[in-house]
């Protein structure tokens, strides 16, 4: 605990900090650029410079421990004039293009040239510029621009685990980039963009469409996968512009995966703006009462076993709650939130959320990962596994297809006649598990969503319990999910019914009925000749299917709830209002209730969430993690020796909005693209 | 010479040759374990020589795969230091310093030199690709200036005709004689010893 | 002058081979291993005692600089890295070592490492040493053989490994992080300090970095003593240099003198005189290119060692001795430098990345006059802007040059703009 005078105030700091971190602890502000808390420390863009007693050059305090005793200044007019001197410097060459600029209105450049640049430049040199450079469809790279902070190049080799930039050349030739032109391949791409201090590398999606004192900014939670990233929603008007990471470090810490960021506009394509109905085999639009009314006619009386439910992967829990209190009105309980049949057992939470928590990977110590690609299905609990490998002392092992998860890990097999060698400790990962204080498995969808996935589920609960996976403080047992719906739809209870069997019925005709509430993932033609009433936000495979479509909100909407991967409870805020005459959608489902004579008992969103919390106390918190108890789930069972298959194979096109996003598309064809044509001879 | 190989045309492999494979094994064996990272400028030099004095993307590629790095981490070796060449190259490339103490001492005569006799620019390569001029920082041989580096060796002491004669042998496909060109050995006073005057009588 | 027998480098000239038995007949490996017995404490205080400063330009205790190592260093080798990439302008000393005298540098790394407990060392020589290389190597291989150093190296008991390896092209390697971040693998850029390389340097071990000439001298100092070395020049400022006099003199050389030894003796006594005698002297860089110039009044009564050229606002750095007669466009010299600098920076951090590329611009104008009387202030400012903020010290090696030539030529700056002004105002008319 080293003790220092910064200006003359004395403070005691925590061992290891930094200057600069002292100065801020005392509420010392000090100007920086290639600095980043979560980056390592570059030290070279100067602009941090202070003057520390006894040292015969000024100090760069991003880079300089905090020293017992040290005696810093950090007001004086030589630093004044420093920091001057090398905001100067990183003007001569800068363009100076604010108003053509997306980083205009929130540049760390600008910023601080308000109080270190001058008024003119006394630089009348020629200025250099530099080739724009590609790269991808994300990220408007135009190093003209750029400062050379590196802070993408670290974020890139460090954070995203895929080194693919650069700083080639050197001198004032020294350009940033990925030397030979292709797009950058990581899930994590876009957080470079919120790195990056100048306007070097801005969204290209975004580019030219708004400034940011226009927009409107809502905090909220992503429903692109399970992680439940926290997010704002930048709208300007009607339109969702833009979505940027918040600050959640239990769960996203600051970053984002570029589906959360730039499948938005999706938002604007393909979407379900009013009610339809079936006419002569013709989906035609209609109104709310019509619409209501078609389903009444063909709900009104009949059995309620025929009458089923299947709930899709970004439902909110208001809208499912609803629906399984409908379908419960109806007579029936066939409502099943698991669209890919995953064998995931509600009765015990233990057995189906990521009990390690996200944070809670950092103390880890080994990992199994089972029938998951984490980087493609959760690139932030990815970059959490890496973080924690590069901490040291993490081993981390695999079952299922051979990837590149960014960080070192052995691939142990492929299935699981390597899974039933590690639960019969005959596996040389086994004893690495067996070994670990605080041994962690992730078991993916890819494992579950099987035939015999209650009895992987079974074996991998075994897993746990034999490697001292599970005690009083530590519960490395972890179901990673990709739906953001899923842990909510469980936590209500919704698998009374399961959809291998209502399919079936559709087939077979003991189903008449079916509600697909966003439901879009389940084959459709297995729908045999089922009534189907699709309620969603985008004309995707589901609402092709159906015979009414509702309109929906979609997550950037509506208040809503949802429940991440780790079991935490967390609202969405609306953001825009629902397109047209699409709602909000607990309130579709009331309003149908109505029509359909059995009124759903709440009015008010806040009564809804009162009903959640009477299923289910967890919905009680926000923005918590409740523990999961521990018991018995899964059945032991005869396993399918096949090799296990991540859900994702396609990163950037899951559900109907990013399959709705040119962005995504892009994405995709940038990717194929540079598969395609790589020869010795491009570029 | 030049970082701007986006015009270059680029082989589409590289391998290293068997004699050269034999090599790798001593560079590595030079840094300790799980360090091969360093082997990668000797390796980069090895590829040049063995692919007519530049080196090619293909060789970057293998070369990052052979120590471990990522591809990037080569290329920003390769861009940073000058003597890689990312583009063909002449046979023999004069590399002529005109820093300070070879420019005192007529650095701008023997570049002169070069440039009419040969009819390129600096930064070019004669249309026949046996030359190519560059203009170089600081080779280290200052009390012999001027000087160049032409590919392994100096030739040092020039002056216009001295140059001129290096030139026309290497035209013709002999090798000059490296080192000074007039009457000294290495970097003694010319003329007579002023100190260490019995050396010359053990050699 | 220093007597013959007190010159440590016999064959600096090269007339005798750089082969091992050349080198044992001028009493290289003479008792190498009994030198070696007597200890770490012992080699590092007898460097200390005489008061041998690095010879790589910023003149830091050699003796002290090892004593700065850990003894403690929780399993983690230890590394000697020596600086062979010599390549500040006017600097060619090493070369001569390189390549003549090999041997001396390699016992003397041998009892380097011995002092320090350095398991092997990394020579990094300058990718354009090939020869020089190839001469280093063959003497590394020659001692091999002889069991000088590897396995139990001169029957001392310690065990020594020794490896050349080979820069590409970057003065900027020079710098002692720098030539770390090279032999890693990596582009050479400066590391922040701290942490200093003599705790966390090449591999992250405990690492000392030392030049050339420095770590050839030792076997000299250790077999004649530092009684001897310190009895040569004055006080804090001892023992022998190797001098390179280039430029404007009649007979251009290197050569190993004493330190303190008055600069206009040195290169009348060695490099022949001033061209055109004394009288036509302009002014002398004394010590690579990166420091200041003096100008002939300075140069008159100027001693070559370190306190005596900071006297004059300049310093000893490489004696690298650059000689400059009336016949010398000055600025046109500074601007050369400038042009230097901008080309080896490493790009890193800001301050030299682009002001090394502002002040080569302002100098080429500056040579042909193109320029306001007002610039030469900003040209002054901007060199501040880089001194002393840079995280090594090529920015304020950039700077100073043109700080010297302001200091002491402004009047000729000044007479070029005007006439510049006055040429372009009767071109106009």
């Amino acid at each position: 605990m080293p003790k220092l005078t910064i200006d003359g105030i004395e403070v005691e700091v925590q061992d290891g900090l930094t200057v600069l971190q002292a100065c801020e602890q005392i509420g010392i502000e000090i100007p920086r650029f290639c600095y980043h808390e979560r980056l390592t420390i570059a030290g070279n863009c100067r602009m941090c410079l202070v003057e520390m007693e006894r040292a015969p050059k000024p100090i760069a305090s991003c880079a300089m421990p905090a020293g017992e005793g040290m005696v810093i200044t950090t007001n004086s007019p030589a630093v004044k004039k420093m920091r001057q001197g090398v905001m100067e410097l990183l003007l001569i060459n800068h363009p100076l293009d604010c108003p053509i600029c997306d980083q205009g209105g929130e540049c760390d450049l600008q910023d601080q040239a308000v109080g270190y640049g001058m008024d003119r430049s006394r630089y009348t040199e020629e200025k250099r510029s530099v080739k724009d450079k590609t790269f991808g469809p994300l990220i408007r790279a135009m190093m003209t621009r750029c400062i050379h902070c590196t802070r993408c190049i670290r974020f890139s080799s460090e954070i995203a685990g895929v080194p693919e930039l650069g700083a080639t050349g050197r001198g004032e030739h020294m350009e940033v980039g990925t030397y030979i032109e292709k797009a950058l391949t990581s899930e994590l791409s876009g957080n470079m963009i919120d790195l990056c201090p100048v306007g070097a590398l801005t969204s290209n999606p975004y580019a030219f469409n708004a400034r940011p004192w226009e927009l409107k900014k809502t905090e909220s939670i992503d429903v692109m996968d399970a992680v439940g990233s926290a997010i704002r929603v930048d709208a300007k008007g009607p339109e969702v512009m833009r979505i940027l990471p918040r600050l959640n470090e239990d769960v996203n810490e600051e970053w984002i995966s570029d589906k959360t960021r730039f499948a938005c506009d999706g938002l604007k394509r393909q979407r379900l703006d009013t009610p339809y109905v079936r006419r002569d085999g013709k989906l035609e639009p209609a109104s709310w009462d019509e619409a209501f009314s078609a389903i009444a006619d063909r709900v009104k009386g009949m059995d309620g076993s025929k009458f089923a439910a299947i709930t899709g992967d970004m439902a909110c829990a208001e809208s499912m709650t609803a629906l399984k209190d409908l379908t419960a009105a109806l007579g029936s309980d066939n409502i099943d939130c698991r669209q890919d049949g995953a064998a995931l057992d509600a009765s015990c939470r233990g057995g189906y959320v990521f009990n390690t928590t996200i944070a809670g990977i950092e103390e880890a110590d080994a990992c199994l990962i089972i029938g998951s690609n984490t980087r493609k299905e959760a690139p932030i609990i990815n970059a959490r596994l890496r973080k924690r490998y590069l901490m040291g002392g993490f081993k981390a092992g695999m079952i299922g297809e051979a990837v590149d998860l960014t960080f070192k890990h052995e691939h142990l097999g492929a299935g699981t006649d390597t899974l039933s060698e590690i639960a019969d400790g005959k596996h040389s990962f086994a004893k690495i598990l067996k070994k670990a204080k605080k041994p962690m498995l992730i078991l993916g969808q890819g494992a579950l969503k099987r035939s015999d996935g209650t009895a992987v589920l079974a074996m991998a609960r075994q897993i746990a319990e034999d490697n001292g996976m599970i005690s009083d403080d530590w519960n490395g047992f972890n179901v990673l999910h990709t739906a953001a719906a899923r842990v909510g739809g469980l936590d209500l209870g919704l698998v009374s019914g399961d959809v291998a069997s209502i399919l079936d019925g559709c087939g077979s005709g003991s189903i008449d009925v079916v509600y697909l509430l966003g439901a879009d993932e389940i084959d459709m033609n297995r729908l045999g000749k089922a009534f189907v009433i699709y309620q969603g936000h985008h004309g995707d495979a589901g609402a092709h299917r159906a015979d009414v479509v509702l309109p929906g909100a979609a997550y950037t909407e509506k208040n809503a709830t949802y429940v991440n991967t780790e079991g935490r409870v967390q609202r969405g805020r609306l953001a825009v209002f629902p397109l047209g005459e699409a709602r909000e959608d607990w309130t579709i489902l009331r309003a149908l209730s109505d029509v359909l004579g059995h009124k759903l008992p709440y009015d008010t969103l806040s009564e809804v969430r009162q009903r959640m919390v009477a299923i289910n106390s967890v919905f009680d918190g926000d923005d918590e993690v409740t523990g999961g108890a521990w018991g018995e789930f899964g059945v032991k069972g005869k396993l399918d020796s096949s090799a296990f298959v991540s859900p994702i194979s396609n990163f950037h096109m899951t559900d109907p909005i990013s399959r709705a996003s040119e962005t995504m598309a892009q994405c995709i064809e940038a990717l194929l693209g540079d598969n395609k044509g790589k020869t010795g001879t491009d570029g | 010479m030049s970082t701007d190989t986006a015009t270059v045309e680029q082989p589409t492999s590289f391998a290293f040759s068997a004699e050269n494979q034999q090599k790798l094994k001593g560079i590595f064996a030079k840094y300790p374990e799980g360090r091969q990272a360093s082997a990668v400028m000797p390796l980069l030099d090895l590829a040049q020589r063995q692919h007519d004095g530049w080196l090619p993307r293909a060789a970057m590629d293998h070369i990052a795969e052979l120590v471990g790095l990522a591809p990037m981490r080569v290329y920003e070796v390769a861009t940073f230091y000058t003597m890689y060449n990312l583009a063909p190259i002449g046979k023999n490339h004069l590399q002529v310093c005109t820093n300070l103490p070879c420019w005192l001492r007529g650095s701008d005569e023997v570049v002169e030199t070069c440039k009419k006799k040969l009819g390129i620019n600096v930064g070019e390569t004669t249309p026949d690709g046996k030359f190519s001029l560059s203009e170089m920082e600081c080779l280290g041989a200052c009390v012999n200036a001027p000087m160049m580096q032409i590919n392994d060796d100096y030739y040092e002491d020039l002056d216009a005709a001295s140059t001129a004669a290096i030139l026309d042998t290497l035209s013709t496909g002999g090798t000059p004689k490296p080192g000074p060109q007039n009457s000294r050995k290495g970097c003694e006073p010319e003329g007579g010893l002023t100190s260490l005057t019995d050396a010359k009588g053990d050699a | 002058m220093l007597k013959d027998s007190d010159r440590i480098f016999q064959n600096i000239y090269g007339f005798k081979g750089s082969g091992l038995d050349a080198a044992k007949a001028v009493g290289d490996w003479d008792g190498t291993s009994k030198l070696i017995a007597k200890g770490r404490e012992w080699l590092i205080d007898e460097v200390k005692s005489s008061g041998l400063r690095g010879r790589g330009g910023a003149g830091f205790g050699t003796g002290m600089k090892w004593s700065f190592m850990p003894k403690e260093t929780g399993g983690r080798p230890v590394f000697l890295t020596i600086n062979a990439d010599e390549g500040e302008p006017g600097t060619c000393k090493d070369r001569e070592i390189l390549r003549n005298e090999p041997h001396k540098l390699v016992e003397g790394a041998l009892l380097a490492a011995a002092a320090v407990g350095a398991c092997a060392a990394y020579v990094y020589v300058r990718g354009e040493f090939f020869r020089e290389a190839e001469a280093l190597q063959n003497a590394i291989d020659e001692a091999y053989a002889a069991g000088l150093i590897g396995k139990d190296a001169c029957g001392s008991g310690i065990d020594f490994e020794m490896y050349v390896q080979m820069g590409a092209g970057a003065y900027i390697c020079g710098e002692e992080s720098a030539l770390i971040q090279s032999i890693e693998g990596k582009k050479g850029q400066p590391r922040l300090k701290p942490p200093f390389p003599a705790n966390v340097g090449l591999y992250g071990c405990p690492t000392t970095v030392n030049n050339v000439e420095s770590i050839a001298v030792v076997p000299t100092i250790l077999r004649r003593g530092a009684k001897w070395f310190a009895s040569i020049g004055r006080e804090n400022n001892t023992g022998t240099k190797l001098f390179c006099i280039s430029g404007h003199v009649n007979t251009p050389c290197t050569v190993e003198e004493a330190m303190g030894i008055p600069m206009r003796e040195l290169i009348e006594t060695h490099a022949g005189g001033v061209r055109g005698g004394w009288d036509n002297l302009l002014a002398v860089i004394p010590g690579g290119s990166s420091v200041p110039m003096m100008p002939k009044a300075l140069c008159e009564n100027a001693i070559m060692d370190f306190d005596g050229l900071r006297e004059h606002g300049s310093g000893l750095g490489t004696a690298a001795v650059m000689v400059m007669d009336k016949s010398t466009d000055l600025i046109k010299a500074i601007a050369r430098l400038s042009q230097f600098y901008a080309h080896e920076s490493c790009g890193q951090c800001t301050p030299c990345r682009e002001g090394t590329g502002w002040m080569r611009r302002m100098m080429q104008r500056m040579v042909t006059g193109d320029m306001t009387i007002d610039e030469i202030d900003l040209l002054h400012d901007v060199t501040k802007q880089i001194e002393g903020q840079t995280i090594c010290a090529l920015g304020d090696a950039a700077a100073w040059p043109i700080q010297g030539l302001i200091r002491h030529f402004r009047p000729e700056i000044e007479r070029r703009i005007n006439d510049r002004k006055a040429s372009d105002a009767g071109q106009a008319a």
